[in-house]
């Protein structure tokens, strides 16, 4: 993503998609254009808040803050992006103090008032450098957690008929939307003294599979999430929920494994 | 947690719940009524239906307080392990001890 030609070269189509990155504002807007004070997290675990300042623009998320920032002041800036369509779940960041995706998020609407912008990388990962975090952890709990499709010794040779109005159907569909942003993570209390807690994100993914009929490992995933680390770990502070960008609930998918495991407890499984 | 401490936590809540609403429903009415103590020694001598209540409820006491306070500790501390178990396991003994002399002070009283 570095090179000044292949940005330029990609400009035009960006425009054709309606993206305001790298747009030049309006000549009316210039006479009396509103700056945003950014600052920016600089460093890894040890570093300092870089002050940067940027135009105001209609519509600019702060991703695209981020972007003029890294493509027009400061080129070392580190972070990270796909997307840009809130599909991929790279982008995420800490944003005036909240954990939030940056790509659909408006920047007037978290800089309203003083116009500014504290931006940080989300808190709970191992900061690779600025805004960039180190996400192997929080994958590695996903598989911890079981959260892959286990279609048994003897796949099923047909299709699954499953009633989308099923409970189990149901219940997975609550949670299956994850594009696994880390922004529950950076905004779990318990992840933040626990490290090994495995997480709203690997345990919301187990309890959509736990409600997958075509699995075979429902007792082995169950057991996976019910570690002192599990599931039973979870305060029920809801911080998940509250700001999940894709308004899933996290904290109702524990609940869920929790039930769960107090069944299979209750049967004797251990 | 395992899961059957979280079992045991659970259900031992459960017990709580009411069996602190009856003490302290059984408290208001000593003291209003104005019970002396003797009075109080009077109703809890020998009656059945009081040791078995207390008993239960020392019990949820017993099992409930040190898993939950197992729980903070490794929140809050490094303790972990074998230890960590020990003390937890001295203290729902220390409880159900006193919880239980007390019970039955008052039974035979």
């Amino acid at each position: 993503m570095s090179g000044a030609k292949p940005i330029a070269a990609n400009v035009p189509a960006m425009m054709l998609m309606g993206f305001a990155f790298g747009s030049t504002p309006p000549t009316t807007e210039r006479r009396n254009v509103m700056m945003l004070s950014v600052e920016i997290w600089r460093g890894t675990s040890s570093g300092h808040f870089q002050p940067f300042e940027v135009p105001c623009r209609d519509n600019q998320t702060v991703l695209d803050v981020v972007t003029e920032i890294q493509r027009e002041q400061d080129p070392t800036l580190a972070y990270r992006f796909a997307c840009r369509v809130g599909m991929c779940g790279s982008c995420a960041m800490v944003v005036n103090g909240r954990p939030r995706w940056t790509c659909r998020t408006r920047a007037c609407e978290v800089a309203a008032g003083d116009g500014r912008l504290t931006l940080e990388p989300l808190r709970n990962f191992t900061i690779v450098r600025d805004l960039a975090v180190e996400m192997t952890d929080f994958f590695d709990k996903w598989r911890d957690a079981k959260g892959y499709f286990e279609p048994g010794a003897a796949p099923a040779a047909d299709f699954a008929m499953v009633p989308p109005a099923s409970r189990e159907r149901q219940a997975a569909d609550a949670g299956i939307e994850c594009i696994g942003c880390g922004v529950c993570y950076s905004a779990c209390d318990v992840v933040a003294w626990d490290k090994d807690y495995l997480g709203p994100a690997a345990l919301n993914r187990a309890w959509t599979l736990v409600n997958d009929v075509r699995d075979r490992a429902h007792d082995a995933r169950l057991a996976a999430v019910s570690g002192a680390s599990g599931c039973l770990a979870c305060h029920t502070h809801m911080s998940c929920t509250n700001f999940c960008p894709k308004g899933i609930a996290p904290t109702y998918s524990i609940a869920g494994l929790k039930r769960a495991m107090l069944t299979r407890t209750l049967r004797g499984r251990r | 947690m395992s899961a059957v401490l979280f079992v045991a936590q659970r259900l031992s809540a459960a017990v709580l719940a009411v069996a602190v609403a009856v003490h302290l429903a059984t408290i208001l009415y000593a003291v209003r009524g104005g019970l002396t103590a003797g009075e109080i020694l009077g109703r809890t001598r020998g009656n059945g239906w009081f040791l078995a209540f207390y008993v239960l409820f020392v019990v949820a006491v017993a099992v409930h307080a040190p898993i939950g306070l197992r729980n903070v500790m490794r929140e809050w501390t490094r303790w972990r392990g074998a230890t960590l178990d020990l003390a937890m396991a001295a203290c729902a003994a220390i409880l159900l001890a006193l919880g239980l002399r007390a019970v039955i002070a008052l039974f035979v009283a």
